[in-house]
């Protein structure tokens, strides 16, 4: 049971580094990114690739996080262009693009097969539970100052900034101030975000496929920060922890719901969330985090 | 700063809505257009800014053409817009809204975040004085933490003006500012403009409303259907008989 919880609570860290990066881009910019998992895959498969040659683990995740980063660049540019919902297809374009890219270049990636043998994080410290607290504390660390460094942002003339241009862009225009730099910036450092995220994943799972990179965990990252209120950096973890209790806790309905197969199950799982979210929009928009006096 | 206008003229298939128009706004003038709804009026103002691309025509700020540069940028050379429905950072609080106007923030770049926290303290506290007094200018001090989003109509159109004045424009366009404002505050927002108007800002009004307005500028312009039918002195332009009859309905 100890080593089921730690191992949730490791996926839900790393979930809330994917969801802190994602409330950056829309919660605080107004980026509708639907191709957030793309980001989380360059990450996973550069660490995957790297900790395989044995290159430490610091050093690949940061080449992850800079590898999607610089994917994000591109993908700014396109989203100077375009109307909020079609950047949301582009880029919903550009998470399977990427899947597609990891899935044939089998020469690097080993295709659909994927890479395996991936070393443990901390491996010094054996295999058992010892090891997974210690990659536990490990990434709430990394969570704590990656709320910390998102706090910092929000509370800045840049912070402000960004909200400005999610609350009105032409105004923005027109006051002088160029709000394409401060996009692009976000969206990096987001996939950024995104990317260290995939090397922790990419490492604790020990396997990756191509499989694991598609677009519902994009999805679920959305749900988390509309459940834990959109902009509030607060609700990035509120947000994560209850929809990883949602998604884990309804395994257990399977115990008391006679006659379902785990097919449906699985379906009916993502039926409940979807319910859960259409409440949260109907009769709490503001989410968890959100300000308790709007509405 | 002069503003000029010539020959400027916007197209949408077979419709000219803005039709060959021509007029200067100079330096420190107050100078207003008006016209019935659809005449082309935020249109016009469109294409001055930037946000729109003009068919012909050309805009010249104190002498130089601008029609090739962006809005932002013809913004940052000092000529600012406002907008007919109030555009306020909704989420962000009032005195927000005009501390975002500030020009040349260093805190706006993320490096200077994490490098240089001190510079960016200190410019926010100049700034913040800047914004204080701005506030208490536009009587605007007792929501200066309310939210843009909840005020009034006529209270967003007050801070659109801050933002402005915030920038360091020395000439602001203002897009119907008395619209849906309740007369009271019609009047305060006058006087504003008045004052500062004294200070050397020019200002370009567009209004579809009369009343303030015609008492507030020196020349104005009267648009329909895109083109402009008459300019001049406030009360020998409303007493024309074009103008009466296209705008004023002027049966009587």
């Amino acid at each position: 049971m100890e080593a089921y919880l730690v191992a949730m609570a490791i996926i839900t860290a790393i979930y809330v580094l994917l969801a802190l990066g994602l409330n950056l881009q829309y919660g605080l910019t107004g980026l509708t990114n639907f191709g957030h998992v793309g980001f989380f895959c360059i990450g996973a498969y550069t660490a995957a690739l790297m900790g395989q040659i044995g290159i430490p683990w610091p050093i690949s995740f940061l080449a992850g996080a800079a590898l999607a980063a610089l994917a994000a660049w591109p993908l700014g540019l396109v989203s100077l262009k375009l109307r909020d919902d079609y950047f949301a297809i582009v880029s919903l374009g550009f998470s399977e693009i990427v899947r597609i890219v990891v899935t044939s270049e089998q020469w690097l990636t080993k295709g659909v097969q994927g890479i395996t043998g991936i070393p443990k994080l901390l491996g010094f410290l054996g295999t058992g539970l010892t090891q997974s607290l210690a990659v536990l504390a490990l990434l709430i660390a990394v969570n704590v100052l990656a709320g910390l460094a998102n706090r910092r942002i929000v509370r800045s003339p840049f912070g402000r900034m960004i909200e400005a241009i999610r609350d009105n862009e032409e105004a923005v225009k027109a006051l002088g101030k160029d709000p394409a730099g401060f996009k692009i910036q976000v969206l990096m450092l987001g996939a950024a975000l995104a990317g260290v995220a995939g090397g922790f994943y990419a490492h604790y799972i020990g396997y990756i496929v191509p499989e694991q990179f598609i677009p519902l965990i994009t999805f679920y990252v959305w749900m988390a920060i509309i459940i834990g209120g959109v902009g509030r950096i607060s609700g990035a973890f509120a947000g994560t922890l209850i929809l990883m209790i949602f998604l884990e806790g309804s395994r257990f309905l399977r115990g008391v719901i006679p006659f379902v197969s785990e097919v449906e199950m699985a379906s009916i799982r993502l039926g409940i969330i979807g319910l859960a979210l259409v409440l949260f929009t109907l009769y709490r928009p503001q989410g968890l985090m959100g300000d308790y006096t709007k509405r | 700063m002069i503003l000029t206008i010539e020959g400027l003229t916007k197209v949408y298939g077979a419709l000219r809505v803005v039709d060959d128009v021509s007029f200067t706004v100079p330096s420190g003038d107050i100078v207003g257009v008006i016209g019935p709804n659809g005449a082309g009026k935020s249109t016009l103002f469109s294409l001055v800014t930037g946000f729109l691309d003009a068919a012909k025509g050309q805009v010249n700020l104190d002498r130089k053409p601008i029609g090739s540069l962006s809005p932002v940028e013809r913004a940052r050379s000092g000529m600012v817009r406002t907008f007919q429905v109030p555009r306020e950072f909704s989420h962000l609080t009032v005195w927000q809204n005009l501390m975002a106007a500030t020009p040349k923030q260093s805190g706006e770049s993320l490096t200077n975040l994490f490098f240089r926290p001190g510079r960016i303290r200190e410019e926010e506290d100049m700034n913040s004085q800047k914004v204080d007094a701005m506030l208490d200018f536009l009587r605007l001090s007792h929501v200066a933490h309310t939210p843009a989003g909840r005020l009034s109509g006529g209270q967003k159109k007050l801070v659109e003006l801050g933002r402005a004045l915030m920038t360091g424009a020395r000439l602001i366009l203002l897009d119907e500012p008395f619209a849906g404002v309740n007369p009271v505050l019609i009047e305060e927002i006058a006087e504003r403009i008045r004052e500062l108007n004294a200070q050397g800002i020019g200002f370009l009004i567009i209004e579809h409303d009369l009343g303030a307005l015609t008492r507030l500028v020196s020349t104005l312009h009267v648009m329909d259907r895109g083109r402009l039918i008459a300019s001049g002195v406030p009360a020998e332009v409303l007493a024309n008989k074009q103008v009466r009859e296209a705008y004023l309905g002027g049966t009587s």
